[in-house]
């Protein structure tokens, strides 16, 4: 990995969406870091040190200082690398920003994980609930390219993840996430931001990531029919 | 122009924001079971309040109104100024609302086993805030705030002071102890008695009658008439 330049260490998994997307926010400002890949389910005592009250990645430890949320630390890094700017200037479209972050997390992301993990008719409404609030979302683009206007930003990275596991997952669990028809604007938003090379080449390796969500979904859905 | 319930400690920390920075606004107060228009049109995703409006534009979600707030009034600052505290702020808030605000709000709307889940959250929660409490806190340092006074964190953790009591007594448990959270009581014992928050407060016996009403609106039961 690069050198560690700017004093950054980031903790994280090579499958955790939360920890990409703080991987992105760091290849966007061109910060230099180094990577320490946990072992998980083993947590390393640096991590345990380093994020005591949920021990999870991603944490990041700047000039010896550890924070930890991937929102928290992509705010922070928007506020020490002050070029590129992830979230906008203006108050009133930082606070849009912040908003619609809240939903993805809040109203997108446990619908497509009840979808991945449950089966039957649970899965069927959370799979329903998941393309519903995804065409809520879609109305933030307000007709732009990115959510960020011209160019990727905050909003961008925060969800982009999204696309990426939501076709894997719709494979492994056999629902449909990602309707084209039903969220058009949004469906060509998850294409053209996931090839994007700065974005492509931190996707985690795809085939990798299949096998893993796979056993993943085994595991989940014996325990839900247990 | 805020819109809001009276009842509502997410629209309280926002009306203790625009105080705190001496911001002078136009409360409205919503019927709960008769949305008006304008709430309806400014936050049709979540239709709930608060809602902030300036110059005409809705902002909603209690702590991206204190964020916009801090902002565009920069006067008596909410949040710290190093990129660093203010990051440890929005942790401690993100902490407070995922793991102190919604297991409250689960443990009142729920019974048996299901709420007997949801307090023991809720007092582990609470150890961690007394930590943080116990590390942050002392006799020059009244509040998460630091040197400044009352800050993000304060605001945010503050509705504790006035509706842990009520929703203990309505939900019927009890996760407040000032023996194992010495500290935790000095600070809402403290916060009660900040100069613009301590005439926010609203009397106990209301809250608990509203409550009560709600959550055995909720959990379907006949109500005590």
């Amino acid at each position: 990995m690069a050198g560690n330049g700017d004093g950054v260490t980031l903790l994280g998994y090579w499958a955790s969406p939360y920890a990409l997307r703080v991987k992105w926010a760091l290849k966007l400002k061109e910060v230099h870091y180094e990577y320490m890949e946990e072992h998980l389910p083993d947590k390393s005592p640096m991590l345990l040190q380093y994020n005591p009250v949920y021990k999870k990645i991603p944490v990041i430890v700047h000039k010896g200082k550890p924070l930890a949320e991937s929102l928290v630390i992509i705010e922070y890094i928007d506020e020490v690398w002050k070029h590129n700017p992830l979230l906008p200037q203006d108050p009133y479209h930082r606070a849009k920003a912040r908003f619609w972050a809240k939903f993805a997390d809040e109203k997108c992301v446990p619908a497509m994980f009840r979808a991945f993990s449950k089966v039957g008719e649970e899965q069927v409404q959370a799979a329903k609930e998941l393309r519903e609030n995804l065409k809520i979302l879609e109305s933030a683009l307000e007709g732009k390219q990115y959510f960020g206007g011209e160019s990727i930003g905050f909003l961008d990275i925060v969800v982009g993840w999204i696309g990426c596991w939501a076709r894997m997952t719709e494979e492994v669990a056999g629902v449909n996430m990602i309707d084209a028809d039903m969220i058009p604007l949004l469906s060509l938003w998850f294409q053209k931001f996931l090839e994007l090379p700065i974005i492509k080449e931190c996707l985690p390796p795809q085939d990798k990531l299949l096998a893993h969500t796979k056993e993943f979904h085994k595991m989940l859905t014996m325990a839900a029919l247990t | 122009m805020l819109l809001g319930f009276w009842f509502s400690p997410f629209v309280k920390r926002v009306e203790w924001a625009l105080k705190f920075k001496g911001i002078e606004y136009d409360y409205v107060e919503e019927d709960l079971t008769n949305k008006s228009t304008l709430l309806l049109t400014s936050n049709p995703i979540h239709k709930k309040v608060p809602v902030l409006l300036h110059n005409g534009k809705p902002i909603a979600e209690s702590l991206v109104i204190i964020e916009y707030i801090d902002e565009t009034w920069k006067r008596n600052p909410i949040l710290p100024q190093d990129p660093y505290e203010r990051a440890m702020a929005r942790f401690w808030a993100n902490f407070i609302e995922q793991k102190v605000t919604k297991s409250t709000k689960e443990a009142l709307v729920s019974q048996g086993e299901q709420q007997e889940k949801k307090v023991k959250e809720l007092k582990e929660a609470m150890d961690v805030v007394e930590g943080e409490a116990k590390a942050k806190l002392n006799d020059k340092t009244l509040f998460f705030g630091g040197g400044n006074g009352v800050g993000y964190v304060d605001i945010v953790l503050g509705w504790t002071c006035n509706w842990m009591e009520t929703i203990e007594e309505v939900g019927g448990f009890k996760v407040l102890d000032p023996e194992s959270q010495p500290q935790f009581h000095k600070w809402m014992a403290n916060f009660r008695e900040v100069p613009f928050i301590k005439p926010t407060m609203e009397p106990k016996e209301k809250l608990v009658e509203f409550f009560r009403m709600l959550r055995q609106d909720r959990l379907g039961l006949v109500a005590n008439k």
